[in-house]
């Protein structure tokens, strides 16, 4: 038997049917659902009298559309929002499948909630219908995001049809230096690769740097694969991975506990397996980061300056000028003389517990910086919860954070957390594409601790400097 | 899903690179519950002003593109989300052809999804395309799916791939649902064998 990749392994485990020109059925062990991509799908099989074939294996959470303050449980006032949700409210009962409503402490944004609650486990498949799905793939499961048709599609059948892709690998060598994070691994991977560096292929992310990382930073890491274009992002199960799931209320429990992790651990790259791409970086190289553009890949060490666009080659002159143009800079700028007047912290990028006491650290004993406005927007009810516990919460509201209830909320400004034409925001999510948190906004993606540091000092900080 | 059938018609040049799925369509669109009505919101902020009103500059608001049923894109386009509202933002505007020298993985099967039809070119080619379609009225670009073939104005063709089983269903606007359930045998066999397997899962 030749070599395989974890990939290779996953994906051979799941394939139910395969026709001559190499398309495959491929068996979906966990349908994640939300809001704003489903009710067309829900509606599709109302119409053609189809029922959801395994609502046992499909959850549902509204996420995208929710408002972040504690008057939510009452009433969603945007209309169109409310609809999308009572739709969700409507279908999940209708069609049977696990909910977690708006009022349940275990409500969040969708790839927080799935591993919180044990429903990702290694070696399954995970489908959602959004794109950072990627997370999951933290777990050594191969989960990435689908359209509407395909939702439909996997609630129907609780297959998809897939091609293969090829096989990259992302390796980190050695150790992080002192005030780097998952989040600056993540970005400084895109910034090398480009948005479409990853396109056709899914990333396997291994080294020592990436083996030393939490699960949380690790799907902070897989998370953002699909922003350098990826299918999916994988990192191999490890006894970091088995103390993460084990005791969640879905995870699997006495003989079946240890069976999984016997099947886990047979879930690594065997040695000679071939990976179409490599990418080698190593720990001690990567640096703090911060985007001075409209995309992802336009990424940068924060001691640096923005760049000129004449620096670039082919389209990338006219994208780059007409980001400079869009985001209000000149080339030159230090990027630490950047100044920012919101910072939002959260999204499924940075909005599990460890980004939130990374921020505490930071802003612990000090106050935002004047005129700031600062949200801290946990991933899940029970993150809310724990950091409350944990009195993180307070550090923030002392420091003038504003603490508001989970959803994606500014991540991508579809409830009313949006930023004004002009306003210029450091954040912990994924994308900052013109418009992304509100027309005419601007984002720069941050680690938490970058984002903590730029709300205390009003601009656009080095982590490692701040004393 | 209807059948794909060869265009023939006006293309518009949009040569920015990562054009992205927030760009094709803005979050705010993504709260309809419907797959219709998206096109008068397709490039939103690119397209209208604060107020609403279109920005002459661009592309799409020009005379000569306002019909366009191609368009000749950047590198990379549809970056970004899985929002299945973008191909139907430019599906019910009418575009029906996207060529570009690459495309985001989920956005180019969300296009064959719903009868639209990205093509895959190189640099060169997509640049001919590009030059052409700057000509506005007076050029005409023409796709033929079953022969794989995408022609200019002076009647250059250039062949072009596609997945096989991808063009039979837009050919024949197959639903690939219906496909699907034709194998339940296999999948109910899968599912059989697979829970012994991993009983856990
Ligand atoms: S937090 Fe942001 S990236 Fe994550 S699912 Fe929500 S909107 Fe998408």
């Amino acid at each position: 038997m030749s070599a395989k990749t974890l990939y290779d392994k996953i994906w051979d485990a799941h394939v139910v049917d395969k026709s001559e020109d190499g398309t495959c059925l491929l068996y979906i062990d966990r349908h994640l659902v939300h809001e704003v991509t489903s009710p067309q799908a829900f509606e599709g099989l109302r119409t053609a009298g189809r029922k959801v074939r395994s609502p046992e294996k499909t959850i549902a959470v509204p996420d995208h559309n929710v408002p972040t303050t504690a008057d939510r449980v009452k009433f969603i006032e945007n209309e169109e929002s409310r609809i999308q949700v009572e739709a969700l409210d409507k279908n999940a009962r209708d069609f049977g499948i696990h909910y977690y409503p708006v009022d349940d402490v275990r409500q969040g944004v969708v790839h927080i909630v799935g591993p919180e609650q044990g429903w990702t486990l290694p070696g399954m498949t995970v489908v959602c219908g959004d794109s950072h799905t990627a997370t999951h793939g933290a777990f050594g499961s191969l989960a990435h995001g689908i359209g509407t048709s395909e939702v439909e599609h996997v609630l129907a059948t609780q297959t998809l049809i897939q091609q293969k892709s090829k096989n990259m690998k992302v390796e980190i060598t050695g150790k992080l230096s002192p005030g780097v994070t998952a989040k600056d691994i993540t970005m400084t991977v895109i910034g090398k690769t480009g948005t479409a560096g990853g396109t056709g292929y899914v990333i396997e992310y291994c080294g020592e740097a990436i083996r030393d990382l939490s699960m949380e930073g690790r799907m902070t890491v897989c998370n953002m694969a699909i922003e350098g274009g990826a299918r999916a992002g994988l990192i191999a199960p490890d006894q970091t991975t088995y103390d993460y799931v084990k005791g969640r209320p879905h995870a699997p429990k006495g003989a079946d506990w240890d069976a999984a992790v016997a099947y886990w651990k047979t879930l690594f790259t065997d040695e000679d397996a071939h990976f179409d791409k490599v990418l080698v970086l190593k720990g001690e190289d990567i640096a703090p980061v911060v985007t001075w553009g409209t995309s992802p890949e336009d990424v940068l060490p924060i001691t640096g300056t923005v760049p000129n666009p004449t620096d670039f080659e082919g389209g990338k002159v006219v994208a780059a000028q007409r980001a400079l143009d869009y985001m209000g800079l000149t080339a030159g700028q230090k990027l630490t003389d950047i100044k920012i007047d919101t910072v939002f912290i959260g999204s499924c990028t940075n909005g599990r517990i460890e980004d939130f006491r990374a921020v505490a650290e930071v802003v612990k004993g000090k106050k935002i910086a004047d005129g700031m406005r600062a949200m801290i927007v946990p991933g899940s009810g029970l993150v809310r919860a724990q950091a409350e516990e944990e009195g993180l919460a307070d550090i923030f509201k002392e420091a003038g954070f504003e603490w508001r209830l989970a959803g994606c909320s500014m991540c991508l400004a579809m409830n009313p957390d949006q930023l004004q034409p002009g306003e210029r925001c450091a954040a912990t999510s994924n994308r900052n594409f013109e418009g992304r948190q509100g027309r005419g906004g601007r984002t720069h993606l941050v680690s938490p601790a970058m984002a903590a540091a730029a709300a205390i000092t009003g601009h656009l900080t080095d982590v490692r400097e701040l004393g | 899903m209807e059948k794909f059938k060869n265009v023939s018609g006006v293309a518009a040049p949009m040569p920015l690179i990562n054009i992205d799925t927030d760009m094709i369509i803005p979050k705010q669109f993504l709260k309809t519950i419907k797959r219709s009505g998206l096109g008068v919101n397709l490039f939103d902020a690119m397209r209208y002003d604060g107020s609403g009103n279109e920005i002459e500059s661009f592309v799409l608001n020009q005379p000569a593109y306002r019909k366009a049923e191609i368009i000749v894109a950047g590198d990379n386009f549809g970056c970004g989300s899985s929002r299945e509202h973008a191909p139907w933002a430019l599906k019910d505007f009418g575009i029906k052809v996207i060529v570009s020298t690459s495309f985001a993985d989920i956005f180019y099967n969300n296009c064959f999804k719903n009868g639209v039809l990205p093509i895959r070119l190189s640099a060169e080619e997509v640049a001919v395309l590009m030059e052409d379609a700057e000509r506005g009225e007076n050029a005409r670009i023409s796709v033929d799916l079953e022969a794989q073939t995408i022609s200019a104005t002076d009647g250059t063709a250039i062949s072009f791939e596609v997945d096989s089983f991808k063009k039979h269903c837009l050919l024949n606007g197959l639903d690939d649902i219906s496909l699907t359930m034709q194998k339940v045998d296999a999948i109910d066999g899968f599912e059989a064998e697979y829970s012994q397997r991993t009983p856990w899962a």
